[in-house]
């Protein structure tokens, strides 16, 4: 148990650090930046109480967001995420979800792609709406939304392949 | 009572939900309203050290670019120098020294952000060094945007390029005023409106900040026009404006503090 809290611990500071001082600064084209922070949220133990991954979700964003200097909108849309999280992999999983047996190492390839993509989508569609927050210009939203995700999910692709073989708890 | 206990304790994680986005939505919408009520912001202790610290690695990238700049500056201040009359060697006391109206502080940008359509920069000047909200922020070669929240050691700055601010500025050759709006379509050209159609503009023409309100200076230059229309109505211009600050680098900048202002907030609110 307590490996499990320290690895968690470690990805959440490790990951708002990257964020905030590497990955944000990219600016691919001008202005696309991933967000891979949300692995977090993506990889966190599926038995887990919900409450507290919810309150820890919402205490990421915001630190994000306090890096940032962006009001609220990253604590909203990971927020978002954290609490659709099951209703995603269900979708995903199907039956491997419901008999609770889920490891993140070893589910198909395809399968993991699929529930990356649903909560990468959901949280930057929300990101940018909140960040433009302005219904006429809902294409600039849909614009940054398509490549930031494409960017995002890369990233995530690569990182928990990359780091699978350590992470599968 | 005993339903509405059962009922919170069956629907805890949705209400926790609701609560949070709540607040994050809050906090989204009062950082879109004004700018006074930002209320998570980075210039605190942990996120400013962490910046500093990093800055402090990045910043020997850039230092060619930054001495050219400087060095540019200094070459300008000199021929403005040299050229005025010189005082005479014997020692005095030059009383209009004294109290001058404005006073500047050099800062340096520990974060700059242009990509996004609310960009914050930060600083690494604040109290202690007796930056407050509300004053002007510059560069060497033009304007760069106002203090907006500090703290100890930090200032965060909200930059020209956010959609949410708005600074006045006039035409160089002609007293026509206008405001300084960014569309958040390019990180190079913001928008002045607002200058009356019987202007007489054309492109090339340089834009300065108009002294109007307490924050700047007039005089500042920001940069010269690339393309104008008339809008809908036809009474007024939108002028794009390409800036001749570079926003996606730039490191050293003064800080302008205007000693006259809390007069002429006054003044003005007695007058409302």
């Amino acid at each position: 148990m307590t490996n499990l809290l320290s690895i968690h611990t470690i990805r959440f500071i490790v990951l708002l650090l990257i964020q905030v001082l590497l990955l944000s600064h990219v600016n691919f084209l001008g202005n696309i930046n991933p967000y891979p922070y949300i692995l977090f949220v993506l990889l966190f133990p599926v038995k887990n109480n919900r409450l507290i991954f919810i309150l820890l979700s919402f205490l990421l964003g915001l630190l994000i967001d306090m890096f940032l200097d962006s009001g609220g909108i990253h604590a909203a849309a990971t927020v978002t995420i954290a609490f659709i999280r099951p209703a995603a992999l269900k979708f995903s999983f199907g039956a491997v979800y419901e008999h609770n047996a889920i490891k993140f190492g070893n589910v198909d390839f395809g399968q993991r792609i699929t529930y990356i993509t649903i909560l990468v989508l959901i949280h930057h569609f929300i990101l940018f709406l909140l960040e433009i927050f302005n219904f006429s210009k809902i294409f600039l939203v849909l614009k940054n939304t398509l490549f930031s995700s494409i960017f995002t999910i890369l990233l995530c692709v690569l990182i928990t392949i990359i780091f699978g073989g350590t992470n599968k708890k | 009572m005993q339903q509405i206990v059962n009922f919170i304790l069956r629907n805890k994680t949705f209400l926790l939900f609701v609560l949070l986005l709540f607040v994050s939505v809050m906090l989204t919408i009062q950082s879109h309203s004004y700018h006074r009520s930002r209320f998570i912001n980075s210039a605190n202790f942990l996120s400013g050290g962490i910046y500093n610290a990093s800055n402090s690695m990045s910043e020997y990238f850039d230092l060619k670019n930054q001495n050219k700049l400087l060095q540019e500056d200094n070459k300008r201040l000199k021929s403005i120098l040299y050229n005025t009359k010189q005082t005479p060697d014997t020692n005095y006391i030059d009383s209009t020294n004294y109290n001058k109206k404005y006073k500047f502080t050099a800062a340096q940008v520990i974060r700059n952000s242009y990509a996004t359509t609310n960009n914050i920069l930060l600083l690494n000047k604040g109290d202690n060094d007796s930056i407050k909200q509300d004053f002007g922020v510059v560069s060497s070669k033009g304007i760069i945007g106002i203090v907006e929240k500090t703290n100890r050691n930090y200032a965060t700055v909200l930059s020209i390029l956010n959609t949410t601010s708005s600074i006045s500025a006039k035409l160089k050759k002609t007293p026509h005023f206008g405001s300084l709006k960014w569309n958040g379509n390019s990180p190079n050209t913001i928008q002045l409106s607002e200058i009356p159609k019987i202007a007489t503009v054309a492109k090339g023409d340089t834009i300065i900040t108009s002294g109007r309100s307490a924050i700047f200076p007039k005089g500042i230059p920001v940069g010269t026009i690339s393309n104008f229309k008339l809008d809908n109505a036809e009474n007024y211009y939108e002028i794009d404006i390409v800036l001749f600050n570079d926003m996606t680098s730039i490191e050293h900048v003064y800080i302008i503090e205007n000693k006259d202002a809390k007069i002429i907030e006054n003044i003005l609110k007695d007058n409302d």
